[in-house]
């Protein structure tokens, strides 16, 4: 049984100057077989090792990973949450999601500082307006929490907005949802990896997998770098690796993997309590709890698996930064990386069985899936313990490349972080 | 971030140019023949390699003339640059 963090924990440990922690969760070996096997231990990885392991009592089973936990997209986003999907499938998976969500701390007992400070989304043109006016109005049809502003509300929002209309994208409005808001990554991974584990699920750290082993039309096992795994379920969560796995299998995903890049600033006082979010201009900004301001930007255009990402990328997201925000003229950028990330051609992700029994895939979360996490996990849990969708990700099955039944989230779902 | 050697104009940075994807796939010559998993195929899969990958990119703040190009997706190193209608090198 784990200790209990609590305040009095917390006293109690600083008698002896933090060298008393209990370790958060094992570093086991791979046993030989296990019920199911999640491959990829970022956060969804690991939200589905939990959920599988409390709401479906699957206790043998393992999540492997290649690296670190959390080393992934988990630990590379800029973390914003929110809900606000313009289709019907997208707002309740994405609500599902913020939902547990806001009493997620609690449940994990970890504090994973889900701030709801709210975000907000800006018009720069006609149609932006337009569609953030049509994308407010199908939230609140769903029961969603939104609410359209005028420039000098945003202004009132977010007062270091510069709202002028002479610049060369003035801001015509915006839309907030103040359930929306922020998390701290890595505690997401390690608070669901600690959850886990208590309940007897193995996490494997540096454990690659190699090959995937079938016999006919079933999964047999997976070669690592730690060995050869027997299981009948494999759930893989890998992100911008998906379709590097599905080959293995000899599957085909409607996946494109490129880089996406963030950056963040020296750490000054605080002087943005939201999330401000631009599509048009492709500029997002919220500050950390640590007072860094943490800036996104986007996609390079070609595949990529080299996590780094274009100059010019980042140079035209400062530009449209210091054109909204000229207050910022002068901060210096500490930091820049870049993470892979699994682009769906409808900017919806696959949370699905295939067409091999017993092998499943969550992927295509692209470049907002951090928000997702919970939900993903739960869903992607409930899929391979019954080897049937949740009637919440049944839409965001790997058939509707087929059948045309796409759930097309670009541009519709305002940026798409 | 690297620079590609257009056919057409010679050395250039990779901002110039835009990706067109994974080259070689065919226009269905028959479209009224193909069923859905057809479609889906030709529409939609994609071998998203990691390593080396044959791809279309245009130069669309030069020539504006479209290439293949061979590429290593895991270092972006090109091996090789080829003009449309060419098939693909054997690296
Ligand atoms: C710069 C940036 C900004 C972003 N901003 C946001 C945002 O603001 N809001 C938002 O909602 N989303 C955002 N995203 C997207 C979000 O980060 C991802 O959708 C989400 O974190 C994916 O989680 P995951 O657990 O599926 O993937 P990951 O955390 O990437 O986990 C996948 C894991 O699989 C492992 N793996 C891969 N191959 C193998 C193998 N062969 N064997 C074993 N393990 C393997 C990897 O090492 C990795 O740890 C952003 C992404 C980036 C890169
Ligand atoms: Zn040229």
């Amino acid at each position: 049984m784990k200790n209990k963090y609590s305040i009095f924990s917390l006293i109690k440990n600083a008698f002896s100057n933090h060298e008393n922690w209990q370790r958060a969760w094992r570093d086991p070996e791979p046993k030989k077989e296990y019920d199911a096997v999640i491959v990829g231990g970022g956060g969804h990885g690991l939200a589905t090792a939990y959920y599988l392991a409390k709401k479906h009592n699957l206790r043998n089973i393992a999540v492997v990973e290649k690296g670190w936990i959390g080393g992934g997209n988990t630990g590379r986003n800029t973390t914003i949450i929110r809900s606000n999907y313009l289709w019907d499938a997208s707002a309740g998976l994405y609500d599902h999601a913020l939902k547990i969500w806001e009493g997620l701390s609690q449940e994990l007992n970890y504090n994973v500082m889900f701030s709801q400070r709210g975000v907000m989304n800006l018009a720069h043109n006609l149609q932006d307006v337009r569609d953030l006016k049509r994308r407010t109005h199908a939230n609140r049809l769903n029961g969603i929490d939104a609410v359209w502003l005028e420039t000098d509300e945003v202004k009132k929002f977010c007062p270091i907005i510069n709202t002028s209309q002479d610049i060369r994208y003035p801001v015509l409005g915006g839309t907030l949802q103040k359930r929306a808001g922020t998390a701290r990554h890595d505690a997401v991974a390690w608070g669901y990896a600690r959850g886990a584990d208590e309940m007897g699920v193995d996490i494997i750290q540096n454990c690659e997998v190699k090959g995937i082993k079938r016999s006919g039309d079933t999964v047999e096992g997976l070669e690592t770098t730690k060995g050869f795994i027997k299981t009948k379920k494999i759930g893989v969560v890998a992100a911008g690796h998906s379709s590097v796995i599905a080959n293995m299998a000899g599957l085909k995903l409607p996946l494109e993997s490129k880089p996406l890049q963030a950056l963040v600033s020296e750490p000054v006082k605080p002087i943005i309590d939201t999330v401000v979010m631009s599509n048009a201009v492709h500029a997002y900004v919220s500050q950390s709890d640590k007072g860094e301001l943490v800036i996104g930007a986007g996609t390079d255009s070609y595949v990529s698996y080299t996590q780094k990402g274009s100059f010019n990328i980042v140079e035209e997201t400062l530009k449209a930064i210091l054109e909204l925000y000229p207050i910022f003229s002068r901060m210096k950028m500490l930091r820049q990386w870049g993470g892979i990330v699994d682009i769906c051609p409808d900017a919806s992700p696959i949370i699905s069985k295939t067409s091999i029994k017993g092998l499943y895939f969550n992927c295509g979360w692209g470049t907002g899936g951090f928000k997702a996490t919970p939900g993903s996990g739960d869903l992607f849990a409930h899929t391979i313990a019954n080897d049937e969708p949740h009637k919440l990700n049944a839409a965001f099955n790997i058939n509707r490349f087929v059948s045309g039944d796409l759930v097309d989230e670009h541009g519709a779902a305002a940026v798409a972080h | 971030m690297f620079l590609i050697n257009c056919p057409y104009c010679g050395e250039r940075d990779q901002s110039e140019f835009v990706s067109g994807g994974e080259a070689h796939i065919a226009r269905p010559k028959q479209p009224t023949e193909l069923n859905d998993d057809q479609w889906a195929e030709y529409l939609f899969m994609r071998k998203n390699i990691k390593g080396i990958q044959f791809e279309r990119w245009n130069h669309v703040h030069g020539c504006r003339k479209w290439f293949n190009v061979a590429r290593d997706t895991s270092n972006d190193k090109i091996e090789k640059i080829y003009k449309m209608g060419e098939q693909p090198p054997k690296l």
